[in-house]
């Protein structure tokens, strides 16, 4: 088992700064402070929809890496999702989920089918192409490479548990401001940014 | 009698607002006459996706570069994704354009004097919501969409075109 806050670091040094992110709750939080970045999408709303609108993005945004960084609670309210995107197999969609088996928003209720869930398998019968599983920093470290350099869309299980506590301030994952900033800053072109 | 409402003059409008991308699950009051016209047409990128809230935060992402979609739904399906309208369309004020089958409807009478509880609350759930809306059940009517998607994604705001009728294919 991983802490997330080390994960997430790990994650933060192997991306690029042109990739989009799109964290959900408390790894929201804890992202926003990993890699301050205008191309972190946190504004998805609604509990689940991060990988919809993350498919958006991918669609929208066909030459920038779209990782998104899901909770297990959130995948399993919006399921279909993975179908819907493996149906549009976007090469650039990167679906990393934090699975620690609970409602960590909302008190830490244990999720339905909390540690007996595959959620790889259930990525790869969705017809994800690729679905890799982590619970070792250190291998995490190793492959992670390696599945950003491999065309999406994948999906990635990190199996984590809380480490360091982040300041959960809800209103950056409302924030209109924080919309505004993302859309400027992703549709500067690489050539245009300063 | 009524004129026909025709499916080629709302995929003809929609085209013209800039809408490149229709995000549906399948609704029987415009299978016919819209879901499958589109779904053989190059300009238009058809996503089918599992359910409707899904197709909200699709439109909201591709909204990010300007890209205009439309979420093709049925009543059941908009009562389906009232949380994620409620949040990514109305707080978030984003251009998600919702056209949105009245399953049942009858053809003659306003939606909010539907014999079918379904069909008569669509407009208050949306007043509610302080979600703009427009009815689409005659050829005249028709004349609304390319405005509404406009102002939409100008504004930016959310809106739903109801269609009242089957449009014919």
């Amino acid at each position: 088992m991983m802490k997330r806050d080390q994960c997430l670091k790990i994650l933060a040094r192997g991306i690029g700064e042109d990739d989009i992110v799109v964290p959900v709750y408390q790894a929201a939080f804890e992202w926003m402070l990993i890699r301050p970045s205008d191309l972190n999408y946190v504004t998805t709303g609604a509990m689940g929809q991060a990988s919809s609108h993350a498919l958006g993005l991918a669609l929208a945004f066909p030459g920038r890496r779209v990782l998104v960084i899901d909770g297990d609670g959130s995948l399993l309210m919006n399921l279909g999702a993975l179908i819907t995107c493996a149906e549009q197999n976007p090469p650039n969609l990167y679906h990393f989920l934090g699975n620690n088996g609970v409602y960590e928003a909302n008190g830490s209720h244990p999720l339905p089918g909390a540690g007996k869930t595959d959620f790889c398998a259930l990525a790869r019968a969705a017809g994800f192409p690729a679905a890799h599983r982590f619970a070792d920093l250190g291998d995490f470290e190793a492959g992670l490479p390696a599945v950003l350099q491999a065309p999406g869309p994948v999906f990635v299980d990190l199996h984590v548990k809380q480490g360091e506590s982040y300041p959960q301030d809800y209103t950056q994952l409302h924030s209109a401001e924080r919309r505004a900033r993302f859309k400027q800053a992703v549709n500067l072109t690489a050539a245009a940014r300063p | 009698m009524t004129e026909a409402l025709l499916g080629s003059a709302i995929i003809g409008a929609l085209k013209h607002s800039g809408v490149g991308y229709v995000l549906a699950v399948p609704d029987i009051t415009t299978s016919d006459g819209l879901l499958w016209p589109i779904s053989r047409d190059p300009e238009l990128k058809l996503v089918r996706v599992c359910k409707e809230d899904e197709a909200v935060s699709i439109a909201a992402g591709l909204s990010f570069a300007d890209r205009r979609a439309l979420v093709l739904i049925q009543n059941t399906g908009f009562f389906d994704s009232i949380n994620a309208l409620r949040v990514i369309a109305c707080e978030y004020q984003l251009p998600i354009c919702c056209m949105i089958g009245l399953q049942g409807k009858e053809p003659e009478v306003q939606p909010e004097a539907s014999a079918r509880y379904g069909v008569r609350i669509v407009p208050p759930l949306l007043d509610a919501l302080g979600m703009e809306y427009h009815l689409v059940q005659t050829p005249g009517q028709v004349a609304v969409i390319g405005p509404a998607i406009e102002a939409a994604y100008i504004t930016p705001k959310p809106v739903a075109l109801l269609i009242g009728r089957s449009p014919l294919p």
